[in-house]
């Protein structure tokens, strides 16, 4: 009895890590999507943070307290939301002047996360540029850079220095975020494991999709250990 | 012949009357230290004449070229390239040296040269590596700021601004960050950079050094200038504030 038992246990085992197996070369492209949607992101988050954050810190009233205000909207409501809006109700407006648009359901999440985290990128920026003591635009003035050699050269580097660890986390919840791009169907790893877990009637699906999340943050975790490593013969 | 005009300079942070009425000249390849207690407005002057603060009304010329003047009440300032061209005239030397950290020594000196003056790389290195030389730096050029004593980043700090070859430099109490031992280390190589006759203006707190370096050593308090005069007049003098001033450096 006993030993029936266990050899059944041992066949359960087999099966699930078969089953396991089976499910790896479909869970690859869900996968590459996710990661699709992570680079896009920062390809245009990263930038457009930055030119958000000099506009941030903008003498001019008329440029910095709209983007205090975008930053607000950005940060302080649920990507979800953002998502469903920037898919369901861009087009809509679109659409009067263009009845024939169609927005790309892979398109609308990238503008949805670019613009999220952008605001996000931008107040890290703003908190790194504003660690830059006062003396090394005055020093810089001396010396007679202009302003654009003082920001690229003098400044923009110290400030990467400053933002390499907030930053690193940043990109480990947009790993993780990447899942929210299901609610418009977006077939990325999360909508993929769910609705194999759903026709399997089994966990296994979603533990693998962990793991494939948690593979994915550990690179980036070496990745920003590495960096910081490079950018610590200074302080 | 003058290379610093200052006429009637006035400069206030809110209602706080820093600089009242400040006028000096000073000549091409003198040596002035200006002394006085903290808050006398010395550093503010220092900062007015090497554009690093806007001022409320007066006049500034440097090397015959007028920085700032006053018409109607208001300081008009001379166009963004003659103020460039001042600006590379003049060096500053700042109390907690501002060097940039992510440069090695070498690029420190180096960067200015290279890509404001566009001198080529090969001869900009040849003369910062000279520079450093004359300063005792010279196995220091690849280390980082973080990696130099007080004393050594003050040095690199004044070849920095030495390889602009400026006419004029100045001195933001350049010792006050540092330790007696590496303030005389700092003091030694400022005073051996008067072979060059270079016009220098000063500001510190070392007494016997701005004693034995200046032609002249000008005396502030309260925003205004109380004494100009050679450092012998001066450690003479029968001014109350002067004495009482100078009094507490002797015991």
């Amino acid at each position: 009895m006993e030993f029936q038992q266990k050899a059944k246990g041992e066949k359960g085992m087999n099966e699930t890590i078969q089953n396991m197996a089976n499910l790896l070369p479909y869970m690859v492209e869900p996968t590459i999507t996710a990661i699709k949607l992570f680079f896009l992101t920062l390809l245009i988050g990263l930038p457009l943070g930055m030119v958000l954050a000099l506009g941030r810190m903008s003498k001019l009233a008329i440029i910095r307290y709209p983007i205090q205000i975008y930053n607000l909207i950005m940060r302080g409501t649920p990507l979800i939301l953002q998502l469903y809006l920037i898919y369901y109700q861009i087009p809509k407006w679109i659409q009067m002047y263009d009845p024939d648009f169609r927005f790309d359901r892979f398109t609308a999440v990238v503008i949805g996360f670019s613009i999220n985290y952008a605001a996000y990128f931008c107040e890290i920026y703003r908190g790194g540029i504003q660690t830059i003591p006062k003396g090394q635009y005055e020093a810089a003035k001396m010396l007679g850079f202009t302003k654009g050699q003082t920001f690229f050269k003098i400044v923009l580097p110290q400030v990467v220095k400053q933002v390499i660890p907030p930053l690193g986390s940043e990109f480990m919840v947009l790993v993780k975020d990447t899942s929210l791009a299901h609610v418009i169907g977006v077939a990325e790893l999360y909508l993929f494991s769910t609705n194999q877990m759903a026709t399997r009637g089994s966990m296994m699906p979603v533990v693998m999709a962990g793991i494939f999340y948690l593979i994915m943050n550990w690179i980036v975790e070496k990745c920003f250990i590495l960096l910081e490593k490079r950018l610590s013969y200074y302080q | 012949m003058s290379m610093i005009k200052v006429k009637n300079l006035k400069k206030s942070f809110d209602k706080n009357e820093v600089l009242k009425d400040i006028s000096l000249e000073i000549n091409n390849s003198e040596i002035i230290s200006i002394i006085g207690s903290s808050g006398s407005g010395k550093s503010t002057l220092l900062r007015c004449m090497t554009q690093l603060e806007n001022i409320d009304s007066g006049f500034i010329e440097i090397d015959g070229q007028v920085m700032v003047s006053t018409e109607n009440g208001h300081p008009v300032y001379a166009s963004k390239n003659i103020l460039q061209e001042i600006r590379m005239k003049t060096g500053l030397v700042f109390q907690n040296f501002n060097l940039f950290p992510h440069f090695n020594v070498l690029r420190n000196v180096s960067e200015a040269p290279i890509q404001v003056c566009k001198i080529p790389k090969e001869q900009a290195i040849q003369e910062a590596r000279e520079l450093l030389k004359k300063l005792g730096l010279s196995d220091k050029e690849n280390n980082y700021p973080c990696e130099l004593s007080g004393g050594q980043c003050q040095r690199v700090s004044i070849a920095r601004a030495l390889a602009l070859k400026p006419k004029v430099l100045f001195f933001d109490e350049p010792t006050s960050a540092l330790d007696p031992e590496l303030t005389g280390e700092v003091l030694k190589v400022i005073k051996s950079l008067t072979e060059y006759h270079m016009t220098m203006v000063i500001v510190t707190h070392e007494m016997e050094f701005a004693r034995e370096i200046s032609d002249r050593i000008i005396f502030m308090d309260q925003g205004v200038i109380v004494e100009d005069s050679t450092p012998e007049e001066l450690f003479q003098s029968k001014n109350e504030r002067v004495r009482s001033f100078l009094g507490k450096f002797r015991c």
